[in-house]
Formats: C-alpha cells, sequence, structure tokens
C-alpha cells in the first residue's frame, strides 16, 4: 500500500522549497479524480532511490500554486494536468493555459469522470 | 542584434517522431526554446476506463514502440504489487532478460540514429545491422519483433528452453564482437567528437534540480539508476551503473553504449543463473526452497572469462534453427482484483519510468498514469539549447533520446 | 589506414552481407505470431477470445454461429490463442500476404445447440 504524506493547499510551495533545500528531485505529479468533484494530487519526491509521496486532496476549481518556480520540472506536469483535469495552477514558470496538448476551443476535460468545463484563471 | 524565431520540426529529418520546438535565434546562435507538444497525444491513460487491468498490459506496451517490455513490466509489477503477488523466480530472470534484451536493441537504434543526425550514414547502417541480430532473438523467444507482449500478471506467458538459451548466447556473443568493432567509430573518431564533444553540456546540479533521468543524469555524473531498486532480478544479480562525467552529447553517448555492452553481459548473467521453472500450478510451494542469494563479484567474473574463453561463440550466425518451443505460461495464478496504489519504478533504455496504479476493486483501473523518461528529459533540453549553435540543435535533441510517442502518451 | 584495408580486404573475400530478397527470403522463426487462425469446426462460440482481446477486433455471436476478426485491428499478442478452451485458435508464423484491401476474416460454423433443444430435436 502506497503511504502518503498529506498536504495542504498553503504548504505546497514550502513543502517543494523544503525538499529542494534538502536534495530531493522531484519525479513528477500525479492527478486524479477523487469523487464527484475533488481531486487527488500527488506529489512524488525521489532521494538516493527512496520516494516519498505527498497527497494534496482539493475540491474542483481550486487554485493550485505552481512549484515550477522552485523546480523548473514541474512545468511540463503541471501543464498537463492543466489539460487532462482542468485544474488551475497560479504561476507556471511557462504557462501553455490548456493547449499543451488540446486546442484552445476544447473546453471539456477528458480525463474527468464527470464534466468540468475549462475555466480561465 | 535582430531575432528570428525560427520552427524545428514537428517534420525534420533527425526527428523520428514529431516534437515541435519554436526557436528563438540571434545570428546562429539559439537564445530561447520553446516546446509545442500534443502530435501524438492517444490517450492511453484513458484507456483504463474501458479495457480490463488485463487488457492494459497490451496497452501500456503501446505507449512506446521501442520499449514495450518494460513498460508492460513496470505495469505488471505495479499491480502485483497491489494485489499481493508472488512473481516465481524463473519468470522474474526472464523479464530480466527480455528487458534487457530491449535495453540493447533500443540503444543500438539510438546509436544509428545519432549517427545519422552528425549525417554518418555508415555508421547508422552499421548499428542497425547489429541491431537485427537482437530482434531476431525477440522474435524466436517472444513471437514479436518489437512489442513482444511476453508479460502477464503474476509472470510471463513465454519460457525459454536450454537449446534457446544457448542460441541466445551465441547471437550476442556476435553481436558484441561487431559492436566492439564499432566502438573505435563511435567513441573516438575525429569527425564524431568533433560534433559531440561539449556540446549541449548540463552540469551535475542542472541535471539533478531539472530532474533529468537515464542516460542523461549518468552522463552528468550521477551514478543513479532505477536497476539499483532491484525490480524484477536485478536484486538477486546486482547492478552497477555506468557514468560518465562530463555531461555533454559525447558522454550521454559513452552511458548508451557502454551501457549496450553492459546489459549484454547482464543477459547473459541471468541465463547462467535462469532458476529452474516453475509452472502455474505448483507455484504456491516453489518459492520455499532456494532461497536467493547475490551474485558474488568473483562468480560474475568467472562466468564473463568463460565466455571469453569459449571459442565456439566466434561463429557467425547461422539461420534461425527450428528449436523446439518449451511449454508457455511461468506464471502465479492470480486472483480477485486490485483493489489500492502502488507507485513502481523500472529503468527503461531513456531513463527511470514511473507508473502510479490505481485500482478500485473493480476489473477496470481506476487511474494508470505513466511518467515516461522523455518527459522528464524534456526541462534539461529546455536548459541545455539557448547559447548553442543552430547547428547543434539535431544533435542535441537527438541525446536525449526523445520518445515523443512516450511523452505524450 | 591499415584498419581500412584489412576491412576492404575482408569485404572482398566475404560473400555479400545482405540478402539477395526476391531469391533469398527470410523466414519466420517457429513460434512467431503471424496469423491468427481458427478452426470454426472446434470453435464452441464461448466468446472468451472476444471479451478478452485487448484491441477488440473479434466479434463472435454465438446464435448464428459466427466467428470474425478485424484483421487490420489485431495486435497479434496471442492472448486469444491463450485463453481459448478448446484450443481452436492458433497462430501460424506466416504473415497474412500484402492485400489490396483491408479484410475481415469471416468464418461461419454450426452453431451448439443447447441440450434442451438437441433433445427436442431427436
Amino acid at each position: 500500500m502506497l503511504e502518503t504524506i498529506p498536504l495542504s493547499l498553503e504548504a505546497v510551495r514550502d513543502i517543494a522549497k523544503e525538499c529542494f533545500d534538502e536534495g530531493w528531485r522531484l519525479v513528477t505529479m500525479s492527478a486524479n479524480q477523487v469523487g464527484e468533484d475533488s481531486f487527488d494530487i500527488l506529489y512524488h519526491y525521489d532521494k538516493d532511490l527512496t520516494m516519498k509521496h505527498y497527497r494534496l486532496t482539493i475540491p474542483k476549481e481550486t487554485v493550485v500554486p505552481s512549484i515550477s518556480p522552485v523546480y523548473f520540472a514541474a512545468l511540463l506536469v503541471e501543464n498537463e494536468i492543466r489539460d487532462q483535469f482542468g485544474v488551475c495552477f497560479s504561476d507556471i514558470v511557462l504557462d501553455f493555459a490548456g493547449a499543451l496538448y488540446l486546442e484552445e476551443e476544447v473546453r471539456a476535460m477528458p480525463f474527468c469522470k464527470v464534466s468540468v468545463a475549462q475555466k480561465q484563471c | 542584434m535582430a531575432r528570428t524565431i525560427l520552427p524545428f520540426g514537428p517534420q525534420h529529418p533527425v526527428l523520428p517522431e514529431p516534437l515541435h520546438l519554436k526557436l528563438t535565434i540571434e545570428d546562429e546562435t539559439v537564445v530561447e526554446a520553446l516546446p509545442t507538444l500534443g502530435y501524438v497525444h492517444r490517450g492511453l491513460e484513458k484507456l483504463c476506463e474501458v479495457r480490463d487491468f488485463n487488457q492494459m498490459i497490451q496497452i501500456v506496451e503501446r505507449v512506446c514502440g521501442i520499449c514495450s517490455c518494460l513498460h508492460a513490466l513496470c505495469y505488471c509489477e505495479g499491480v502485483e504489487q497491489i494485489m499481493g503477488v508472488e512473481v516465481p523466480r524463473r519468470a522474474k530472470y526472464l523479464r530480466t532478460i527480455w528487458g534487457e534484451l530491449h535495453r540493447i536493441h533500443s540503444h543500438l537504434l539510438w546509436l544509428g540514429l545519432f549517427a545519422d543526425a552528425f549525417g554518418f550514414e555508415s555508421l547508422f547502417m552499421q548499428f542497425w545491422r547489429v541491431r537485427e541480430r537482437v530482434m531476431d532473438i525477440m522474435e524466436a523467444t517472444c513471437g514479436n519483433r518489437v512489442v513482444v507482449s511476453v508479460n502477464v500478471i503474476g509472470g510471463v506467458r513465454r519460457d525459454l528452453s536450454p537449446e534457446q538459451c544457448q542460441w541466445i548466447e551465441e547471437q550476442l556473443a556476435v553481436s558484441e564482437k561487431e559492436i566492439k568493432q564499432l566502438s573505435d567509430t563511435i567513441l573516438s573518431d575525429y569527425t564524431v567528437k568533433k560534433r559531440t564533444v561539449g556540446k549541449g553540456v548540463l552540469t551535475k546540479e542542472q541535471a539533478y534540480q531539472l530532474g533529468a533521468v537515464g542516460p542523461m543524469l549518468r552522463g552528468s555524473g550521477w551514478a543513479q539508476d532505477a536497476r539499483q531498486t532491484g525490480y524484477a532480478a536485478f536484486g538477486e544479480l546486482g547492478f552497477d551503473p555506468i557514468v560518465e562525467y562530463d555531461g555533454d552529447s559525447y558522454a550521454r553517448c559513452a552511458v548508451r553504449f557502454r551501457e549496450t555492452l553492459q546489459a549484454i553481459d547482464i543477459v547473459r548473467l541471468a541465463i547462467a543463473r535462469l532458476p529452474a521453472g516453475e509452472t502455474a500450478a505448483n507455484v504456491s510451494g516453489a518459492m520455499e526452497d532456494d532461497t536467493p542469494k547475490p551474485v558474488s563479484a568473483g562468480e560474475r567474473r568467472d562466468i564473463m572469462q568463460a565466455y571469453n574463453r569459449d571459442k565456439r561463440h566466434r561463429l557467425a550466425a547461422a539461420p534461425p534453427p527450428n528449436l523446439d518451443l518449451p511449454a508457455g505460461l511461468v506464471a502465479a495464478k492470480v486472483k480477485g482484483k486490485p483493489d489500492g496504489e502502488a507507485v513502481t519504478r523500472v529503468e527503461q533504455p531513456r531513463g527511470e519510468l514511473m507508473y502510479y496504479l490505481k485500482g478500485n476493486g473493480s476489473k477496470n483501473m481506476e487511474r494508470v498514469r505513466i511518467r515516461t523518461p522523455t518527459f522528464a528529459n524534456i526541462p534539461p533540453l529546455l536548459a541545455m539549447l539557448p547559447g548553442c549553435e543552430l547547428a547543434d540543435v539535431p544533435v542535441i535533441v537527438l541525446s536525449i533520446d526523445p520518445c515523443i510517442s512516450c511523452t505524450e502518451r | 589506414m591499415f584498419n581500412m584495408t584489412k576491412n576492404v580486404v575482408t569485404n572482398l573475400l566475404t560473400k555479400s552481407s545482405t540478402r539477395l530478397y526476391p531469391i533469398a527470403v527470410r523466414g519466420h522463426f517457429e513460434g512467431f505470431r503471424g496469423t491468427l487462425v481458427c478452426n470454426i469446426d472446434e470453435c464452441i462460440f464461448c466468446r472468451t477470445c472476444m471479451i478478452k482481446c485487448p484491441s477488440q477486433c473479434i466479434a463472435v455471436d454465438n446464435k448464428a454461429g459466427t466467428w470474425a476478426c478485424d484483421a487490420m485491428a489485431c495486435v497479434y499478442c496471442g492472448v486469444c490463442v491463450d485463453v481459448c478452451p478448446t484450443s481452436c485458435l492458433s497462430m501460424t508464423k506466416e504473415h497474412r500476404p500484402v492485400a489490396t484491401e483491408q479484410q475481415t476474416i469471416f468464418l461461419q460454423g454450426v452453431p451448439k445447440k443447447k441440450k434442451k433443444e438437441e433433445a427436442a430435436a431427436e
């Protein structure tokens, strides 16, 4: 069973900074829809081949602070989550605004089980 | 100075797959690179909602055309972890063998393409000729050349007979000899070095902070490889990563070249230690007796020396022998449906591959999240490009071994 | 320089390293998944292959007794062969020949009658 550390919305960037300073590498982030209208976002960090996972649970239409100013590598995955689940991130270093894979006119979020409309943030 | 924006790709002779880079150039120097993705996005992760968890094996194999076996391996290990399935030892070794064969053929493919990127056509042909031998092994042992489809949850679908093992060893011995013949050209030729040394330098700190994986990371001096985590049979076989320190295109090329030879050794080692067969029927009691013990350095050396002495391997490869096929399935019985979460990692030829799997007790997985190595290697690419010459862009882009189908899934 | 001379001499004295294609054909290994073959006489139309197929290219109708495979959609994974309870499915090692249009393998068999119906017929 996967052990995860709960994470609050305010602490996202602080924890990222902390991990960065301690020499953890960002493996990736995974988004996952839980129930009707909330999302799980997992932050996977790795150091010397051990991994730790932070779990952030947010209701839909929450704007999550981006960690890409800390971990540049997060920019692609954050854009991807925006594309697939419609979860917006504030201050991504390189913001594709929901058009990384999708065309700009696409409004429905492909990976959501209930329809979530594309929202501008 | 006036700036020009130059589109690089999605159709470009050097790119096997479509990636678009918007290059801002000043004179001949790149100052900024912006990627555009989405040309081959297929939504394979989404398919887990309509295909059951067994059918997903064939789906995830098609994420990448080159390293299909390792995708299936990673997925199966994840599901096995969720369901608490113990895989027969023989199946673990067989997975290792096929996984490493995939690495050999993927690296040979890349070495060929890389040679092509700096215009060395004949070297390209030479590498691909060697690769064909490995493809033959794959065809003879798995039934398909590329998308081998041997992994199932609980084990593997095919077995290797002793004759096949011997034939694989002979083929690999010939391949190894042929690869070594090419080492002078790819690693010490003046023209090759002129195009690769010092191009696209990624410093040690940069590589780690930008999340580079695989030969990118190891080319920059980090001895980190997901095989050290001991998936499949690596826990018993032991593994030391290959490291180069310069962080340029040449270092990445050298890492891949040496990894090819190392993978050949791993296959030999795994074949030499292949445990006796356990069929699906008696799997529950089969794990008790021989406890796994790691290979000692001495044993590894003995096995290698035995190969070097054996002149039989010098024989040129004969046409495919029609060997008797052993009975298939080497797998544990699997009951129930996956319920829970797991994160698994394996080392793909391009780097570390991560799967996050979530099952909800139904026949469909709730979420299959795939983080492919190229996905992690694109941010370092964006950091390497500014400052390089326009003419070096193809070499640098290819040096990350881009697999765009992987990236977008 | 001398390296090259050695290679030139070797290449002159050895035979061609490529195959003279139409004359010498490569052939396939034993166990290669080339073509999916169904022996319709043994098929019991249980639809296991249809359910297990990851590319959903097989369509079985147990009432009409038909077995069809969209050969272009088949991915040659061999799962159907593994799961077939009567072993009526098999794979031969030869590829399907090149064709000018998409092919569907369509086989008409005799649907299995239920035991009641059989008894009634007698």
